[in-house]
Order: C-alpha cells, then sequence, then structure tokens
C-alpha cells in the first residue's frame, strides 16, 4: 500500500488552483491574501516532494527560505492593508481602483 | 503503510479546508480554515521526510502569520459577511475555468511522471539505503542519516550561508517597513493616497482606531516609540 | 564671336567687375544702414553709380583704343559651380555691345538718381529707395556684362526682383502692391521660356557661355529653332510684349524714377539685348526672325492704339514704351540687330526724358496725373516744356533728333526683308499713330488754357522742379537731341562699325522701295499724325474726352485696352484660383485627414484598449493567470511536439 510521489504533487496542484481561484474570487483583501499564502504553502508542498524524490535537502532549504521571505511579505502587506484601510474604511479590493483608466 | 494511511486522512483534510476557505464568507472563519489546512500540511511534511520543516510550518505559519491575519481581521473589524459578487461578479466562472484548465496542465506536466507504483518512495524505516527503485523517488534516508536539523543546518550554514544572512537582512527591513508603513500620519505628504473622491473619511486623521499602530506590529518584537511622528 | 582675348592684368577692363560690384555694396550698406544714414543715402548711392559710369567710361575709352578686330575680351571673376560637365564661372563678356549698354545703363541711371533727390524727397523710405535703386542698377549691370546664358539669367531674374520691389514701393496701396505681383508673376511666365532654352543649348553645346554658344555651328535647324522661340517667349515677359504686355501699363503706380529707369531705358531693353546677343543663332532662322518680327508689329499697333486715348499721362507713356519695343523687336526679327540697338538707345534717351518731365509735372500739380486737368504748363514751368519739347519731336521722328534716324533704320530694314512688307506698313501707321498721341500728349499738358483751379480755393500753383530734378532733363534732352547722330546713316554711321564684331550684321535682300521714298513716307507719316493732333486738340477748344459712355464703339475698346486684362483675368486667373483652391480643398481633406485619421485611429484604438486598465486588482490577477496558463499550454504543446505525447 504505497502512495506514488506523484499523489502528492497532485495535492499541491489543486491546493495551488484552490488558492489561485480564492485570489480571483474573494473581495475582501485580507482573504485575497490568504489566498495567496495558500498558494506559496502549495508550493512549499511540491518543493518537499521533489526534495524527497531527488533524494538531497536542497527543496527543503528552498522551501526554508520561502517561508522566510512569506512571513516578511505577510508583515509588510498587512501593513499596507491597513493603511488602506484608514484611508478608504473598507477592505473591499474593488474599493481600490485609482488605476482606472 | 503508515504513510498510506496518513496520507488519505490528510489529504482530503488539507483539500477539504482549503475549499472551504474558499467558500467561507466569514473572513475569521475562513483564517481558521486555513490554518487547518496548515495543520495538514505540517503532518504531510512530517510523512515526506521533512521534519523540521514540519515543525517551521507550525511555528511560523500557523502561529505567527495566521494568528497576525487574525489580529489585523478583529482590529479592522471587516470579518463581517462580505457581500457576494461585486463589479467583477462575471469573472467568477471564467476564473473557475480557467484555473481548472492551469490545474490539469500542472498535473500532466509536472505530477504525471511520478503518478505510477514504482514511483512510492522508500520507507523511513529502511535506513541507510539510497535504492534505486525502477520508479523515480530516491528517498530521504540518505540525506536524513544524521537526522533532518542537522541536514538540514548543514546545508544552511555552509552551501547557503549567504542567501541565509541576506533574509535576516530581509526580515529587518520587513519590520521596519512594517512599522514605518503602519505609523499613525499627521503630516499631509505622509499619505500614501491622496483621492478624497473616494475616501469616505473627509481625512485620514484622527484615525478612527487609534489602537492599532501599536498593536499592528505585535507579530515582530515591538520596537515602540514611533507611534507619534 | 571672334577671338576672345583675357584682358591685361592692369587694364581697367579687368576691373571691370567692380562695375556691378560697386552698386551691390553700396546697395547692401543702404538696407542695412539706410535709417541711420537718412538723407546721406543719396550722395552715397548716386556716388556709386557715378563710379560705375566712370568706370564703363574707361571700358569704353579703352575699347576703342583696342584693334577693332581685338576687342571681346573675357574677364573671370570667379568660379561659381561645377557639376559634372556643366561648369559656370562668373565671367564677364566685355565687347562693344556690353559697352554701349554699360554706357546706357549707369549714364542715366545715374541721372535719374539725381532726379530722385528731388522726386522722393520727404519719402518716409528715403534711403530705401535709393537703395533699391542702386540694386536695380547691380543687377541690369549683372545682366548686360554676362558671359553665359546663367549669369546673364541671374541679372535677369534680379532685375525682376528690383522691379517688383520698386513697383510696389508704396506698397500701403493695395493696387499697387498688386501691380507689383503682376509685373513678377507675368515676367515668371516669360522666364519659364527662358530657362526651357537654357535647358535646350546646355544638351545640344554642353555649355552656356556665350564663348562656346554663340559660334552656332554645327547645330540643328530644329535645335537652333526652338532655341530662338523659347528665348523670344522669355523676351517677350520681359520687354512687354504680346501677349505679356499687360504688367508694364500697371507698372506706372511704381514712383516717375523708376518707370524712366526700368521701364523706360534699361529692364525692359533686356529682351531686345538678349536677342542682339545671340544674333548669330537668330541668324541661322530667319523664321524665326519673322515670327520675332510679327510679334513686335502687332505689338506696336495695338500698343498705339490704346495710347491714343488714355488719360493718365505716365499710362500714355506707358503704352508708347510697349510700342516703341515692338519697333526694337521688329529691327532684331529683321536681322537688322543694330538698328535695334540704336534705336534702344535713343528711345533710352528720350523716352526716359519723357518720364523724367512727367514725374516733374506731376511733382508741380501734386501727384495729378489726368492730361485733362492740366493744360498751359509752358508758362509755369518753363524746362520742363523745353525739354519736353525736345523729348516729342524726337520721338514722333523729327529729323533731325535721333527718333527719326532709329526710326528710319528699322522701317528701312523691315522693307529690305523679303516677305516683311505687312510689317512695314504697318511699322510706317505705327509711327503716324506715334506722332498723333504723342502731340496729343504735349499739347494737352503744355498748350492751351490751364484747364486746373487756378483761382479758387484749392488753387494749384505749378512752378518750376528743383534743379536735382531739371538737371537730367536737359542732360537727356540733349542725348535726346543728339543720339542720332550715333549712326546717321544705316552702312557707314558709327554704331554699325562699333558693333560690327558683336551682332550679326544686316544684309539687305530686297529693296521694294526706293530710300528717298521711304523717307519722304516716314516723314510725311509724322507730320500728319502731329497735324492731326492739332487739329483736335489745338484748334478749338478741346472737350473733356470724360464719360466713356460717350465714346464711340472703337474708342471705347481702345479705351479699355480692347479687354486684355479681364481676358486674362478670365481665361487664367480665375481657373488658376480654382485650382489652387481645389488643392487646398485636398489638402484639408485628403492629406490633414489621413494625418487626422491617423492620430483618432489611435486614439480610437487606445480607447478600446484603456477597457483592459479597469483599476480592479481582481482583474489584473485574472489576466496574468490567463497568460500563464497560455504559456504553461506552450510549454505542454512544445514538450509534447519534441518527446511525441508525454504518456
Amino acid at each position: 500500500m504505497t502512495v506514488p510521489v506523484g499523489y502528492y504533487l497532485i495535492l499541491a496542484a489543486a491546493l495551488f488552483t484552490i488558492g489561485l481561484v480564492g485570489v480571483l474570487v474573494r473581495r475582501n483583501m485580507i482573504v485575497m491574501f490568504m489566498c495567496i499564502e495558500l498558494m506559496l504553502n502549495s508550493v512549499n508542498l511540491t518543493l518537499v516532494a521533489f526534495s524527497r524524490i531527488h533524494g538531497n535537502l536542497n527543496g527543503q532549504i528552498m522551501s526554508f527560505f520561502v517561508m522566510v521571505v512569506a512571513a516578511a511579505e505577510v508583515t509588510v502587506g498587512l501593513a499596507l492593508i491597513i493603511n488602506l484601510f484608514r484611508l478608504r474604511s473598507s477592505v473591499d479590493a474593488d474599493d481600490v481602483r485609482s488605476l482606472r483608466s | 503503510m503508515a504513510e498510506f494511511v496518513v496520507f488519505w486522512i490528510m489529504a482530503p483534510l488539507a483539500l477539504g479546508s482549503a475549499l472551504s476557505m474558499l467558500f467561507m464568507r466569514n473572513a475569521v472563519h475562513a483564517a481558521l480554515m486555513l490554518v487547518l489546512n496548515f495543520f495538514a500540511i505540517a503532518v504531510l511534511y512530517a510523512v515526506l521526510e521533512a521534519q523540521f520543516l514540519a515543525t517551521i510550518q507550525i511555528v511560523v505559519y500557523a502561529g505567527a502569520i495566521m494568528v497576525l491575519f487574525l489580529f489585523v481581521l478583529m482590529l479592522l473589524g471587516v470579518h463581517r459577511d462580505e457581500a457576494p459578487g461585486g463589479k467583477l461578479r462575471r469573472q467568477g466562472p471564467f476564473a473557475v475555468f480557467f484555473g481548472v484548465v492551469l490545474f490539469v496542465v500542472l498535473a500532466i506536466t509536472v505530477a504525471q511522471p511520478f503518478l505510477s507504483s514504482e514511483d512510492a518512495c522508500p520507507d523511513q524505516v529502511a535506513a541507510g539505503t539510497e535504492s534505486t527503485e525502477p520508479g523515480s523517488c530516491v528517498g530521504l534516508a540518505g540525506a536524513n542519516r544524521e537526522g533532518n536539523v542537522r541536514g538540514i543546518g548543514l546545508r544552511l550554514f555552509t552551501d547557503y550561508v549567504w542567501p541565509f544572512e541576506v533574509t535576516s537582512v530581509l526580515l529587518v527591513i520587513a519590520a521596519v517597513g512594517a512599522m514605518v508603513i503602519g505609523r499613525k500620519k499627521e503630516n499631509a505628504e505622509d499619505l500614501v493616497d491622496q483621492l478624497p473622491s473616494t475616501d469616505p473619511s473627509p481625512e485620514p486623521e484622527p484615525d478612527p482606531e487609534p489602537e492599532p499602530e501599536s498593536l499592528a506590529v505585535a507579530g515582530e518584537p515591538d520596537l515602540e516609540g514611533t507611534t507619534e511622528s | 564671336m571672334e577671338h576672345v582675348a583675357t584682358p591685361d592684368a592692369g587694364s581697367v577692363i579687368a576691373l571691370a567687375w567692380l562695375i556691378p560690384v560697386i552698386p551691390a555694396i553700396s546697395a547692401g550698406l543702404l538696407l542695412l544702414f539706410g535709417k541711420r544714414l537718412g538723407t546721406l543715402a543719396a550722395p552715397i548711392a548716386i556716388a556709386a553709380i557715378t563710379a560705375s559710369f566712370g568706370l564703363s567710361v574707361a571700358v569704353f575709352t579703352a575699347l576703342n583704343a583696342a584693334d577693332p578686330e581685338a576687342r571681346t575680351f573675357v574677364v573671370n571673376v570667379a568660379t561659381w559651380l561645377q557639376v559634372g560637365s556643366l561648369s559656370v564661372d562668373w565671367k564677364l563678356l566685355i565687347d562693344p555691345l556690353t559697352a554701349v549698354m554699360l554706357l546706357l545703363v549707369t549714364g542715366v541711371g545715374a541721372l535719374i538718381h539725381l532726379y530722385s533727390v528731388g522726386y522722393m524727397h520727404g519719402d518716409e523710405r528715403y534711403s530705401r529707395f535709393f537703395a533699391y535703386l542702386n540694386l536695380f542698377a547691380a543687377s541690369m549691370l549683372v545682366l548686360v556684362l554676362g558671359e553665359s546664358l546663367l549669369t546673364l539669367f541671374v541679372g535677369w531674374e534680379l532685375v525682376g526682383l528690383c522691379s517688383y520691389l520698386l513697383i510696389g514701393f508704396w506698397f500701403e496701396r493695395r493696387d499697387y502692391a498688386g501691380a507689383a505681383k503682376k509685373a513678377f508673376v507675368t515676367n515668371r511666365v516669360g522666364d519659364v521660356g527662358f530657362m526651357l532654352a537654357m535647358f535646350v543649348t546646355f544638351a545640344a553645346v554642353g555649355s552656356l557661355s556665350f564663348s562656346d554658344v554663340l559660334p552656332a555651328s554645327g547645330l540643328a535647324t530644329g535645335t537652333v529653332t526652338a532655341i530662338g522661340l523659347l528665348l523670344l517667349v522669355g523676351a517677350v515677359g520681359k520687354s512687354a510684349q504680346i501677349p505679356l504686355y499687360v504688367w508694364l501699363p500697371d507698372a506706372m503706380a511704381g514712383p516717375t524714377p523708376v518707370s524712366a529707369l526700368i521701364h523706360a531705358a534699361t529692364m525692359v531693353t533686356a529682351g531686345v539685348y538678349l536677342i542682339a546677343r545671340m544674333s548669330p543663332l537668330y541668324l541661322q532662322v530667319p523664321d524665326v526672325g519673322m515670327v520675332v518680327a510679327w510679334v513686335g508689329a502687332l505689338t506696336a499697333l495695338v500698343a498705339a492704339l490704346i495710347a491714343c486715348v488714355q488719360n493718365d499721362l505716365k499710362k500714355i507713356l506707358a503704352y508708347s514704351t510697349v510700342s516703341q519695343l515692338g519697333y526694337m523687336f521688329i529691327a532684331v526679327g529683321a536681322g537688322a540687330y543694330t538698328a535695334g540697338v540704336f534705336h534702344l538707345l535713343t528711345h533710352g534717351a528720350f523716352k526716359a526724358l519723357l518720364f523724367l518731365a512727367a514725374g516733374s509735372v506731376m511733382h508741380a500739380m501734386h501727384e495729378e496725373t489726368n492730361v485733362w486737368k492740366m493744360g498751359g504748363l509752358r508758362k509755369a514751368m518753363p524746362i520742363t516744356f523745353v525739354t519736353s519739347l525736345i523729348g516729342w519731336l524726337a520721338i514722333a521722328g523729327l529729323p533731325p533728333l535721333s527718333g527719326y534716324f532709329s526710326k528710319e533704320e528699322i522701317l528701312a530694314a523691315a522693307s529690305e526683308r523679303s516677305g516683311m512688307l505687312p510689317v512695314y506698313f504697318i511699322g510706317l501707321a505705327v509711327a503716324g499713330l506715334t506722332a498723333f498721341y504723342m502731340t496729343r500728349w504735349f499739347v494737352l499738358i503744355f498748350l492751351g488754357k490751364p484747364r486746373y483751379d487756378h483761382s479758387g480755393p484749392h488753387a494749384l500753383h505749378p512752378h518750376e522742379s528743383p534743379w536735382t530734378m531739371w538737371v537730367p532733363l536737359a542732360v537727356l534732352s540733349v542725348a535726346a537731341a543728339g543720339a542720332g547722330l550715333l549712326n546717321t546713316s544705316a552702312e557707314g554711321g558709327w554704331l554699325h562699325g562699333w558693333l560690327e564684331h558683336s551682332v550679326a550684321g544686316f544684309h539687305a535682300a530686297v529693296h521694294p522701295i526706293g530710300h528717298s521714298t521711304l523717307i519722304a513716307l516716314a516723314l510725311s507719316v509724322g507730320a500728319l499724325g502731329i497735324l492731326a493732333a492739332f487739329v483736335r486738340y489745338v484748334r478749338r477748344e478741346p472737350q473733356a474726352e470724360g464719360a466713356v459712355a460717350r465714346f464711340p464703339g472703337y474708342q471705347r475698346l481702345a479705351f479699355n485696352k480692347f479687354y486684355v486684362d479681364e481676358l486674362y483675368q478670365l481665361a487664367i486667373v480665375k481657373p488658376g484660383r480654382m485650382l489652387a483652391d481645389g488643392l487646398a480643398v485636398i489638402d484639408r481633406r485628403g492629406i490633414d485627414g489621413a494625418v487626422n485619421g491617423v492620430a483618432r485611429g489611435t486614439a480610437g484604438l487606445a480607447t478600446v484598449g484603456r477597457r483592459l486598465q479597469t483599476g480592479f486588482v481582481r482583474s489584473y490577477a485574472f489576466a496574468i493567470l490567463v497568460g500563464a496558463v497560455l504559456i504553461a499550454a506552450l510549454f505542454i504543446v512544445g514538450a509534447g511536439v519534441g518527446n511525441g505525447w508525454i504518456g
């Protein structure tokens, strides 16, 4: 009863897709951000699976760095969202359209 | 065997929590679903012989990042139900369609070579063997000889020390940046965006919730003092 | 052309290039500093032209001293351009024909410069007038001195330009500016012919220099005919013959010194000079000569008829000029080039005299030009009266004044050319008409009782002009009287001998009319004309030929210049304007429309493309997704094609 390693990859792909659709469908900026985190996690999962495939730890190191950067990114991103909220009293992504035309 | 069981419990859990995160109207509920997802992934990391990463996942992702998210959600008070649709209602189905297309593409290109039963990785129990199976998974038995933490540490501080140092600088920058962006704005030129038309409140000051500055950076050690500028 | 030589370095002929250059420099100075110089401009200008006159006299003397066979010199001043096989240099041709032209231009020019001091006194653009006069003198001198058709053409165009500037000198008057424009444009039409002649010449000979062109050997008759006719077109424009004469009467809008200098003595004679210079070519094609003579004859007749019924004293003289130029064309057309040049010289003297006298009269009568408002001026302006008398008798052909000799020679040449007898008779009739209308001119202005208001509140008290104006009159009257001596007889006269080696000689072919009969006929028609004018205008109190309505049919036709101007307006100006309007519409709609259309199209595209910038972050994310999917699909297709389908 074995689990071919490809199943992990399929799972990661599915998670990635779900996160992607979430970014496009949800309007709450914070929830969009969370979906982006989900996408990052799916990539991490893929990296770890490939690390196991290739038999060295490079994938895991890469995944480690992705996590660090994700943490930094979340910090700054949430600060920005707070700033935006201060201006518009809303975190609806559709309210931020000053780039229109 | 154990891997089989664990996988088939955790995988649906991860998928299910992700999907419900997608569909939950309440933002806090969605965040909690995401936490659950992260836990499932952490278990999967453990199964994939990435024990260190599993721990880090729980500590950093579920423990810090999601807490940060929840704090912001609660403090901004935007967890209320989100009205469905909005101005880009029509984008939804197309997004799903393209997403599915992307999934299929990824599955075909990335996952396809590794789906046959020979591609199962050798069990952790059979230690010390880097067997070349007819399949393509090598397994981390060799790399994890002295334990996963030790292995990662060796690689991290020899081959990858330079990126390691850079990411530490990155973290500092992120912290400083967050403080700068999040501080209370008293001068007009501090404002990032000046459009009065879409701004429901006549002026950005006084800040409706004076608390968030000090707590917005709660995720990082509180380098206090710069809330008043 | 015989025996061309380069002058010695020390001789005055080598300095001949100064003759046009001194007035040119003076013109430049006056144009730049005229305002500051004020009335000092006149002495500077007069000094410049007098210097040129002095040099011209020196050149004449030097030529005279040389051997008659060796009087042709070429002075190389500078290289202008060298393009392929065409090499054009600034070269001067000094030969006897050039010498007489130089004397005419600088001599009459100097006198008119002096005259302008009095005439243009008080004008606000005083110094500019003198600058233009000097510029004109320089241009005409370049024309006369040029050694190649191209150099001549440069002078040709420049005098056209100066004519425009000077006719439209008082450009505040719209009609004066229009007259200047008309002169320039009509001249331009003729210039096209000149240019085409240059092209043909260059194609046939390979050079435009007179030393190469004038020997005219080995050219096909067709080529020479073409060159001759095309040069005639140019000459017709510049010398105001049919059909391009319409600008000269209107050119009277310019100040009278301008009329005297340019439109009597010098510029309009450039066409005659051109044909005389090219006489070796014209000699080869007598048929073209016939065309030239007929053009001249018809022009002389039509202009004389019009002159008989004009009321403006300057317009009468203008039509008279056109008519006399016709005479010169008859001469060169008949092959009597020397006679044409002779008449050119005498006409230059007496016509300039008459114009200056007219200016003197106008000056005294406060710019009145209608002869019916004058009369009896012989008492008020004695000097003008006497000099005008001499000019009148000269142009009427009274011996022994100059006009008699030159006209007589032309008529004789016309009668002695086979097939040109009709031309002779036309010339004879014109002689009678000339006498008639010039007598009319003289009588109405100077004789009889004053018809102007001389005692009322707006009384005019004409008086003699200042010395700067009557001294030139006096000098010119001497010239008008005595110039006949230049060539008292057709074969033995001095001018004939002088010009023998620079223009082709005249050889009489037939003698249908005896020599003394010719003289008798010419004298009698002249006397007839004078008598008829006296009868009509002196013996009884002349009625003002006032309202046109009282004219019987023919006279009205003549008074209105045979409606030629109106014809041109209808046939040429109107279609030209319609064409221009049509092209303007094409430019506005078509070309501008295309350019604007491109701009509009771009804007339209941009408007459509702008919709992509919705401002929604989510739609941008969607776009990224679509792009990523496309790229991934490309990868699959590429990999699949490369490996066979990934199983």
